[in-house]
């Protein structure tokens, strides 16, 4: 199944800590290295990993990536309110935002996002819960913002999701696997 | 986590502080002494996990001050050693660091710099770089000093401060910050030798066992004429290294009439602004130092003779390595800075803001504050204790 991809991706994925953040950038860093591209992957490692706003920055690029913090994201994953705030407004026209409403309950409403900003929003953790896949709210999102930017190929990133369940919790895969169909199928 | 038992040359997706510690061992570290910090911690970790698997000593010292001595012990008995820190533990080590100088010790120091001074903060810095290329402790000495941009890097040289160290009988140092040594990128990792395989050092107190003369490692001299002679051998193999590893990246120099130099994590920030800038139509151009000590200032000669007018030094403090640039400079071109501290980014747009001003000859803001510029940096959210609001 040859698709058209993104040649550059810069996204910021954002929420608590302990929603699945920091993974869910991880696969996506995977689908770089599998692909043989230049990737970045940097994490929050302050005072907000203890509430607050825990984030990560992921670069995929054909180029050498320069600065591994973004400031003008193409795309954002918001799990809580304070992300959609913080990160809602740099995301370029163009870009897309993925916001879980379950907890930014508000949504996009009185957030200044640009015009021309794809902006997505569905109540993931509701979903996950409904569906049994409790804590896989996280890659949900990024099925949804993978059919929305496809930034890999389908196969790639099937491959780096089974990349990134460890050995010791390979029941884990399957759940994973239906997480990640369920948001591409939103 | 870094999956380590795939082949040397594949690709993997490592965070910059774990490669440090799986390149040491590759480069024949056996001997890894320190005590934690953020934000390095993840290297001492790594070496507890994986170190004793090897037949290696991973320790955690009672203290930095501790930690280092125990460096410059194994390190007089011949080992190929470490030991890692963040700024305000680095400090605890620059005693340890000068003894080791004074006894011609080798034996690697990193330092994954915060912000500063005193405890100052956890995120990424580069308010060490005094402290580093002065050689971090009191007399008359240097260390080789090398400063990784991406997480290949890390790998790259810390392998090259092992063998410098060992070369020169000197400690040398990585000077990281908070952002390499955090974030993942792919790394070919180098291939792991065997420490019987390297050079012998018959100077390194091994035991004699009646068959030679004893080795004495010491940093002590009382006859002022014999502690001249040995500073000025030891001066003598500083020429050397002076000599044979500058080392540095140049983009886009060729024809650039502005330079910006920056090094580690400024200089990620400083290649988005140049290329923007080149786009813009700006000849422009970036030199990254790798080598910090010694200062590549064969390459400063370099880009004045393509026709460099205007240097720029970007750096996360309030100007340190300008005073270098202005040094190789030495008068021939103009120099300014630009720089965010405390652990603050400056934003590409920044700095290309900057390399604009540059081109149109106005001058350079000196360096901005948060008030002015904002940050990049994710702020905690400001939530108040139950008992601020008189709960």
């Amino acid at each position: 199944m040859a698709e058209q991809f993104n040649h550059e991706l810069l996204c910021v994925l954002s929420g608590f800590g302990g929603q699945g953040l920091l993974f869910a950038g991880k696969v996506m860093a995977n689908t770089g290295l599998l692909d043989g591209r230049h990737v970045s992957w940097m994490p929050s490692y302050g005072p907000e990993m203890r509430g607050g706003t825990a984030n990560c920055s992921v670069s995929l690029s054909d180029d050498a990536i320069g600065t591994p913090f973004i400031t003008k994201p193409t795309a954002v994953i918001a799990m809580n309110q304070p992300s959609v705030e913080k990160f809602g407004p740099t995301v370029v026209p163009g870009g897309t935002i993925v916001i879980d409403s379950t907890l930014a309950m508000n949504g996009a409403e009185g957030v200044d996002i640009a015009e021309g900003v794809n902006v997505v929003t569905f109540k993931a953790t509701e979903m996950a819960e409904e569906a049994g896949l409790k804590g896989l709210a996280n890659i949900i999102c990024l099925g949804k913002l993978w059919a929305e930017t496809h930034f890999c190929t389908r196969e790639t990133l099937d491959a780096a999701l089974t990349k990134c369940v460890p050995a010791t919790k390979q029941h884990l895969l399957e759940p994973n696997r239906k997480a990640l169909q369920m948001g591409i199928d939103l | 986590m870094a999956d380590n038992t795939q082949a040397a040359e594949e690709r993997v997706l490592m965070k910059g502080n774990e490669v440090l510690a799986e390149a040491a061992m590759r480069a024949g570290c056996r001997f890894f002494f320190g005590y934690p910090i953020t934000p390095q911690t993840e290297l001492a970790a790594y070496m507890a996990k994986r170190l004793p698997k090897i037949g290696g000593t991973f320790l955690q010292a009672e203290s930095e001050v501790a930690a280092i001595n125990m460096v410059y012990g194994a390190g007089a008995a011949g080992a190929r050693v470490m030991t890692s820190s963040s700024s305000p533990g680095v400090s605890l080590k620059s005693e340890g660091a000068s003894y080791m100088a004074g006894a011609d010790v080798p034996g690697v120091i990193v330092n994954v710099e915060r912000g500063g001074p005193g405890l100052g903060g956890i995120q990424p810095s580069q308010s060490d770089y005094f402290q580093a290329t002065r050689a971090l402790g009191h007399g008359d000495y240097f260390m080789p000093v090398l400063a990784p941009s991406t997480v290949q890097e890390m790998a790259d040289l810390i392998y090259l401060a092992f063998d410098l160290a060992d070369e020169y009988r000197t400690p040398a140092m990585i000077l990281a910050d908070g952002m390499i040594g955090q974030m993942m990128e792919p790394v070919t990792l180098p291939p792991a030798r065997d420490p019987k395989t390297l050079a012998a050092k018959p100077w390194a107190t091994t035991g004699h066992k009646g068959e030679r003369k004893h080795n004495v490692v010491n940093s002590l001299y009382l006859s002022p004429e014999k502690l001249e002679d040995t500073n000025r051998e030891r001066f003598e193999r500083y020429e050397q290294i002076k000599a044979k590893h500058q080392r540095q990246e140049l983009m886009d120099c060729d024809d650039a009439e502005i330079v910006v130099v920056a090094f580690g994590a400024a200089s990620r920030i400083a290649r988005t602004a140049v290329r923007d800038a080149r786009a813009k139509g700006i000849k422009c151009g970036l030199l990254r130092p790798i080598t910090l000590w010694p200062y590549p200032t064969d390459a400063i000669d370099q880009v004045i003779a393509n026709g460099a007018t205007k240097f720029l030094s970007v750096e996360l403090n309030m100007g340190q390595m300008v005073e270098d640039v202005r040094l190789a400079v030495n008068g021939r071109a103009s120099v300014d800075f630009y720089g965010r501290t405390g652990g603050v980014l400056p934003t590409p747009e920044e700095v290309l803001d900057q390399i604009e001003r540059l081109a149109a000859g106005q001058p350079v803001a000196r360096s901005a504050g948060a008030k002015d510029v904002g940050s990049v940096l994710p702020q905690p959210i400001d939530r108040k204790s139950s008992y601020e609001r008189g709960e």
